[in-house]
């Protein structure tokens, strides 16, 4: 079966590779995506910063591999649970402090939270990018026919829903979650109802931190050279896939991610000549998505308080 | 009131000295770094119009710098520099063709910033906080994609170079200057007024009779306007552009001198133009060795500056001035001996 | 008017203070530099050590220092390197060379790293007749009406003339498809010079069969070289940063793309290799130097001095540019005999075959490295001698 598409010549074959490539991409947005939209959740707040703590999670499981000798799920453990004390101490140190203040200056000491982190990164591991190691049982290949798919195309969606399953359980049937979800409703409410406000929205970075930490290793597995400004795309990218999705909305932020990584592939399969403006595409579609549907896919309605 | 007019002529009449004495005995560094201090208090204070006064806060002042900043290029550049230039791929008529002197170039940049900003608000100004950052955000970085690929336009990734160096400080401080004045005046006319109760309040705005739409997106459109200047100023003192100058960075150092002078302070944003940007200059013994024998640490300079940075934005939230103005009542209240009981306060 | 007075006073002072302290240097700028009786030599650099370019900044630094340590000294006077930081950033790097012309005094300036930085720095050097060493610049503009302005590398041009005769002489390749950086000048300027003499050579309009762009920073590339597999090249020509360029011949790979790819100089850099691991095998690039078959003697001198140094590491391509970059001005300032800026340039217009780490080099009529190519392919992850083609 061949047939042309806006003057591209295109195989079933090569449109199912392409779309194998675009799940692929899309499941790694997806999986980010979860942590952003829990902190957007709860703090109203897009956490400029989560780009920079996933990009520490790398480094991190590097170190444990590279530096000291951890089989790589030892590291890979390890970095997850630093990156998690990480992104609380973000917190303590960055927002807690101005919990109070007008939002724009909050989001200032969130754009400053990264920028420090990423020029303590370049002081610390260096300019220079490290190789990622690789473990096979994730980075081999798979070939169905012509088709080749990574077994990590495989494995991060069932990371991701399994991990969507656990914070299921952790957000609707536990006290923390309680506590969370009331937090985001309402601070003050919550307050008063006796919801320790700071130790949820620490728990709540934690968790969300602790998702970078896993997607950031799933994606230094897939793309295996790391760079101390490596979390500034993947984390704009990732945001936009969970305003796709309804920003504070889990399974929207999964559904946000697949869209994204998948319509970023097809633009360039379809369009080649378009592939220059890979990047301009996802924020079109995120102004699109904004215009017309600002509470993105999954999103509850929000209104304005008087 | 009469007063105030001779003693802002005064000090105005310092300044051209100032400028002039400089312009003379100044060697090229420290003239570019006094220049650097005029452009972003240019800079600087349009953004403060959109992000300190009228309480939008976004992020694509970039963009905006970049459609200015190309404009006077493409307007100003010689034509055998444009064919020198365009080595790769040939630049499209009409610009081949057209050179203009500075000051109408600079005029055309502000306006077709304006224009753009104009496209972009129109839709997007209805959105608040941060979906507005990230939107207009997302804007700047769409600008600066097509910028990289339309080659025959604006030669991609190779940049311009060869652009007359006609940025001085007449140039820099004199736009400084207008550019104060009409902001000052326009922050004092019903509407600034307007700006700054969207900034408190929309809902109680929007009640009061003030047109939300009308007023945010008048306010990015001159905002914008005088970031495209400040961005053709900054070309021309250059000399040489690309689209990689205008990433998210540059909009961060402008966000950067705004936070520390106080969103919604004119005098606040002049003070930490030229403090930040001197700053950073002197800032840079940390990058050498700063105890023997050990090796120097390149970046420290930059870690430093972003920890002061969030130690502003935690512990002093508004900046060094606030929304508080400078006045020469105030200033003279200052030196007076002051009657106890009032603090000076007229 | 007491008023109106204690305020010109505060005004004035404070003028006087800022100009005062703005003015440590006697010297009236018109005059002749002093004669070189200063105990030390300084030469600037600047690089971005910090930023998106870090990584390339500190390469070059390794064999900028690497030179200075072997050769300290010149004229009998120590030679004092005054790094700057550019953050990768266009702004900075203007202010950071002039910082290094007015205030550091500098005789000399070696740098940067990306040709986009470099031109920042050409307006200044050019007013202040400081002479500058590009390093790895290889924009054609950094040097281009800049009598100020050379460089040590070979530019676009010739790089992408040698790779398409490669593509087309050396594999028989009819049909060749792109991928560029299109964010990236170097990249880009490879690419057409490669486009337009591939088209020369096999005589063929098509013979491009398809052109994929991908921005500075991608990571995944499935989709571009996706639609590469579908027409099928003989060859696959892709110019970039080393780090993209490895994710994307990786990827290539993946997807089960065996057309050979070739590339430039930035290819030779370990992290490639590295981060290529077995994917990179077998690529082709041109480059400047080969560690078996040392150009000149300096080349050995300065991989025994690397091995040395940083054991267990290959210095990569745009290291050892910057040992040249040093060497050669040092080299000028022997020649001359003085170590004041004008003598420097003189020197340097009138340099022929200095011999470099990265091979002999003399300088075309636009101040350009004219010198020989080296290609080089990457066998057991090591990079390995091919040829040398001659200018």
């Amino acid at each position: 079966m061949k047939f042309y598409l806006g003057g591209v010549y295109m195989t079933l074959e090569l449109f199912l590779q392409h779309l194998a490539n675009g799940i692929s991409l899309g499941s790694l947005y997806a999986l980010i995506a979860i942590g952003y939209t829990m902190v957007y959740g709860i703090l109203r707040l897009i956490n400029f910063a989560h780009g920079d703590i996933f990009m520490m999670a790398v480094y991190f499981a590097f170190f444990g591999v590279v530096t000291f000798g951890m089989p790589w799920y030892v590291s890979f453990i390890v970095a997850i649970a630093l990156t998690g004390i990480l992104g609380m101490t973000v917190e303590a140190l960055a927002y807690r402090p101005i919990r109070e203040a007008p939002r724009i200056s909050i989001l200032i000491s969130a754009i400053g939270a990264s920028y420090l982190l990423e020029n303590l990164a370049i002081v610390i591991f260096g300019g220079r990018p490290k190789t990622f190691p690789q473990v096979p049982i994730f980075t081999d290949m798979v070939q169905i026919g012509n088709i080749h798919i990574q077994k990590l195309t495989f494995m991060i969606p069932a990371v991701t829903i399994a991990l969507l399953i656990v914070l299921m359980y952790l957000i609707n049937k536990t006290k923390s979650g309680m506590a969370m979800r009331a937090v985001s409703k309402d601070f003050e409410t919550a307050k008063i109802m006796g919801v320790n406000v700071n130790r949820t929205i620490s728990f709540t970075f934690g968790v969300g931190s602790l998702l970078a930490a896993v997607g950031g290793i799933m994606w230094g597995l897939k793309f295996p050279s790391i760079l101390p400004l490596m979390g500034v795309m993947p984390g704009i990218k990732c945001f936009i896939a969970a305003v796709i999705g309804g920003i504070g909305s889990v399974t929207g932020a999964v559904i946000g991610g697949f869209i994204l990584g998948i319509g970023e592939i097809l633009l360039v399969a379809f369009l080649p000549e378009l592939s220059g403006y890979r990047d301009a595409f996802s924020f079109i579609l995120l102004i699109l998505i904004l215009l017309f549907r600002p509470t993105g896919i999954m999103g509850e309605k929000i209104s304005e308080k008087v | 009131m009469k007063r105030n007019t001779i003693y802002t002529g005064t000090a105005l009449l310092l300044l051209f000295v100032f400028v002039y004495f400089a312009n003379k005995h100044l060697d090229s560094y420290l003239l570019r770094i006094l220049n650097l201090c005029a452009i972003y208090t240019v800079l600087g204070l349009s953004m403060n119009l959109i992000n300190g006064f009228t309480g939008l806060f976004s992020l694509g002042h970039a963009g905006f710098m970049a459609v200015g900043a190309y404009t006077t290029a493409m307007l100003t550049l010689p034509i055998a520099t444009k064919q020198m230039n365009f080595f790769l791929a040939p630049l499209i008529s009409p610009l081949d063709k057209i050179v203009w002197p500075f000051l109408p170039s600079l005029l055309l940049a502000g306006v077709l910033a304006a224009i753009v900003a104009f496209l972009i608000g129109a839709p997007v100004l209805r959105l608040k906080g941060d979906y507005l950052a990230i939107a207009t955000l997302g804007f700047s970085e769409i600008i600066r994609v097509v910028f990289t690929n339309t080659q025959t336009v604006t030669n991609g990734a190779l940049g311009l170079k060869g652009i007359p160096a006609t940025t001085n400080l007449w140039w820099s401080f004199g736009t400084a200057v207008v550019t104060i004045f009409i902001m000052v005046s326009l922050i004092n006319s019903s509407y600034g007024r307007a700006f700054k109760a969207i900034r408190e309040d929309e809902i109680a705005a929007e009640s009061m009779g003030i047109s939300l739409f009308k007023h945010k997106v008048l306010s990015f459109a001159i905002g914008a306007f005088f970031a495209g200047i400040g961005g053709g100023l900054l070309g021309n003192l250059m000399g040489t552009i690309d689209p990689l100058m205008f990433r998210f960075f540059m909009t961060y150092n402008i966000l950067l001198i705004i936070v520390l002078g106080g969103l919604g302070s004119v005098t606040g944003t002049i003070i930490s133009a030229f403090i930040i940007t001197i700053a950073q200059e002197f800032l840079r013994f940390l990058d050498e060795p700063i105890i023997p024998n050990i090796p120097a640490l390149p970046g420290l300079r930059m870690v430093v500056f972003s920890i002061l940075l969030m130690l502003v934005v935690l512990f002093f939230r508004t900046g060094l001035m606030g929304t508080r103005e400078f006045s020469w009542d105030k200033f003279f209240g200052f030196f007076k001996k002051r009657p106890l009981s009032n603090g000076g306060a007229k | 008017m007491k008023k109106l007075l204690s305020l010109t006073l505060v005004v004035v002072m404070a003028l006087s203070l800022l100009t005062g302290c703005a003015q440590p240097a006697p010297a009236p700028s018109g005059e002749p530099a002093a004669p070189a009786e200063e105990e030390v030599i300084k030469i600037g650099v600047f690089e971005p050590l910090t930023g998106a370019n870090a990584a390339g900044g500190e390469l070059e630094m390794e064999g900028i220092e690497l030179a200075h340590e072997l050769y300290p000294e010149v004229l009998g006077k120590k030679v004092d390197l005054i790094v700057v930081d550019n953050k990768s950033d266009k702004v900075e790097a203007a202010t950071a060379a002039a910082r290094l012309v007015e205030k550091e005094k500098v005789v000399a300036i070696i740098g940067s790293w990306g040709s986009s930085l470099a031109m920042a720095a050409g307006d200044i050097v050019r007013n202040a007749k400081v002479p500058a060493m590009g390093t790895s610049c290889t924009n054609p503009l950094v040097t281009q009406g800049n009598e100020y302005y050379f460089r040590v590398c070979f530019i676009d041009p010739f790089q992408g003339v040698v790779m398409s005769n490669y593509a087309f002489n050396g594999l028989g390749a009819k049909k060749a498809a792109i991928v560029q950086e299109v964010s990236n000048d170097y990249a880009v300027g490879l690419a057409k010079f490669f486009t337009d003499n591939f088209k020369k050579l096999t005589g063929d309009e098509n013979s491009i069969v398809a052109v994929a762009n991908y921005n500075t920073g991608d990571q995944d590339f499935t989709a571009q070289l996706t639609n590469i597999k579908a027409q099928n090249p003989d060859v696959i020509f892709a110019p970039g940063n080393f780090t993209e360029s490895a994710l994307l011949i990786k990827q290539a790979r993946q997807l089960g793309i065996k057309t050979p790819f070739i590339g430039g100089d930035t290819y030779e850099t370990p992290e490639f290799a590295e981060i290529g691991g077995d994917a990179v095998e077998g690529v082709v690039f041109s480059t400047f130097f080969a560690t078996e078959k040392p150009i000149t003697s300096e080349s050995t001198k300065f991989l025994d001095a690397y091995k040395a140094k940083y054991p267990g590491k290959e210095p990569a391509a745009v290291t050892a540019l910057g040992y040249d970059a040093y060497l050669i001005l040092i080299k000028a300032i022997e020649q001359a005999g003085a170590a004041d800026s004008a003598s420097i340039h003189k020197a340097l217009l009138e340099t022929k075959d200095f011999q470099g780490a990265a091979g002999v080099v003399s300088f075309d009529e636009n101040r350009n490295a004219i010198k020989s190519a080296v290609i080089k392919t990457i066998k057991d992850g090591k990079f390995t001698f091919m040829d040398v083609v001659e200018p």
